[in-house]
């Protein structure tokens, strides 16, 4: 099982070590900066760590020793466009909110990565992230155009999923923008967001793949045909490699939430943690509770143990949740600075801590 | 020549010291103080090389609000680049 867990949150970003009496603190970077994003290599050597400054920016750092010392890197940027300094609307990265390895099967060997940002522009860096280039094909696609932001000013693109069998074939979640699928490492790309349906927009738009507020996605390792989204409004999963989506209407405690992970052997089993809607974002008759299905969402699972039942008003963000290579472990942040792991699918959580500032990311090591 | 002070929140990145810097307009002597201190330009100026929204700028006591990079410069102005007081 995972040994280490990075959280990334609003003041800093913590990082847990497992030991033989259960997790324990092991070190703070960047504290009290927003830490938006973070990625480690899988020996947990090279880790970076997306910061969002306010008054002064986004900000990218690497460490090469584990997180004892870090390096600030240039970030990624859009390109200076002609007379952008005297234009509002040019645009600027505002915050990074994804980051992964381009390679996710060789990953420091081939130093590259991928990030996502708001605006929803996709950045490639060749080199551990000391250049940055922006996917102009994706940047330029006409239905891109019609993307707009949702929790955000401008879209944001959250979501990177680098296909385990081949690399060059990418899809990516956009809120509000759907999905969208190159298979020729980001020289093309299509829109991949047919079969999911939207309650926010004039009726005869529902259906509109190039709108949907995509809130997580994530895709099976090990099935990777199957790929499953919580939706701004529903739960939506495809076995069909994108071709298609279905909306799971069945989810017991609401579908409406913003994480959503896929265990990493068994492609029917995903956990979700629910909210009360749209209008009112905080856990249903104040119970934190994660949904958990095994069967691809034909049943469902409500996880409660070790998790507060009453009064309770922690939002979990879109990367506050995590699992581990075994699937057996989880790990969960919230709003509120709760973090709860569980080390057998969530049947038990154990309270981490109840102290931290909001958490935007959790990830194992 | 001006004078160009940076808040202590930038201490890690902008120099501690006034900068002297010339140029006829704060984005001029602006471009003067990121050509020998590039670390800093990224916190001050966004990817179009706008000024970012919350950094306040004083020059010659007076804060400055509109078109701030084209504004214009005394030979001996003191500039003052400070965060805008917000967050929580």
């Amino acid at each position: 099982m995972a040994s280490s867990l990075h959280v990334a949150t609003r003041k800093g970003l913590f990082t847990y070590a497992r030991g033989g009496s259960g997790w324990h603190h092991a070190s703070t970077a960047f504290l009290g900066h927003p830490v938006t994003m973070m990625l480690s290599s899988p020996d947990n050597q090279t880790l970076f760590a997306a910061l969002n400054l306010g008054h002064f920016g986004v900000k990218l750092h690497r460490s090469a020793d584990g997180g004892k010392t870090w390096t600030e890197l240039t970030p990624p940027q859009f390109p200076k466009v002609e007379g952008g300094e005297k234009d509002d609307k040019a645009p600027a990265v505002s915050q990074i909110w994804s980051l992964e390895w381009a390679d996710p099967q060789n990953p420091k060997a081939s130093k590259a990565l991928w990030c996502g940002a708001a605006p929803a522009g996709l950045f490639y860096s060749p080199d551990l992230g000391e250049t940055w280039t922006l996917n102009e094909a994706l940047w330029t696609m006409p239905e891109r155009a019609r993307w707009f932001g949702g929790g955000t000013v401008d879209s944001a693109m959250h979501a990177i999923c680098v296909d385990p069998r081949r690399a060059d074939r990418i899809a990516v979640g956009v809120s509000c923008g759907g999905v969208s699928l190159t298979e020729d490492g980001g020289k093309t790309w299509r829109v991949a967001g047919h079969g999911m349906r939207s309650d926010y927009t004039p009726p005869e738009q529902e259906e509109d793949p190039v709108t949907q507020d995509v809130h997580m996605m994530v895709q099976s390792p090990t099935s990777p045909e199957t790929y499953w989204i919580q939706h701004h409004n529903g739960i939506f999963r495809s076995t069909n490699d994108l071709e298609s989506w279905h909306e799971i209407t069945n989810a017991p405690v609401s579908v409406f939430g913003f994480p959503v992970v896929v265990h990493p052997k068994d492609a029917d089993t995903a956990w979700f943690v629910p909210a009360e809607k749209d209008e009112a974002r905080f856990p249903v008759d104040g119970k934190v509770v994660v949904q958990r299905t095994r069967d691809g969402g034909k049943s469902w699972d409500v996880l409660t143990k070790g998790l507060p039942q009453e009064n309770a008003f922690d939002l979990i963000y879109r990367h506050g949740l995590a699992v581990d290579e075994t699937g057996e472990r989880l790990a969960m942040g919230s709003t509120t600075g709760a973090v709860w792991t569980s080390d057998n699918g969530g049947d038990d959580w154990a309270l981490l801590s109840a102290h931290l500032p909001p958490v935007y990311a959790v990830r194992f090591a | 020549m001006a004078q160009v002070h940076f808040t202590s929140h930038l201490r890690n990145v902008a120099p501690n010291e006034a900068v002297q810097a010339g140029g006829d307009t704060v984005g001029a002597v602006l471009a003067d103080v990121f050509a020998r201190h590039p670390a800093v330009k990224s916190y001050i100026l966004d990817d179009q090389d706008r000024l970012r929204t919350h950094i306040a700028v004083f020059v010659d006591s007076v804060h400055v609000r509109r078109n701030i990079l084209d504004h214009p410069l005394k030979t001996d102005s003191e500039i003052y680049i400070l965060q805008a007081l917000s967050g929580g």
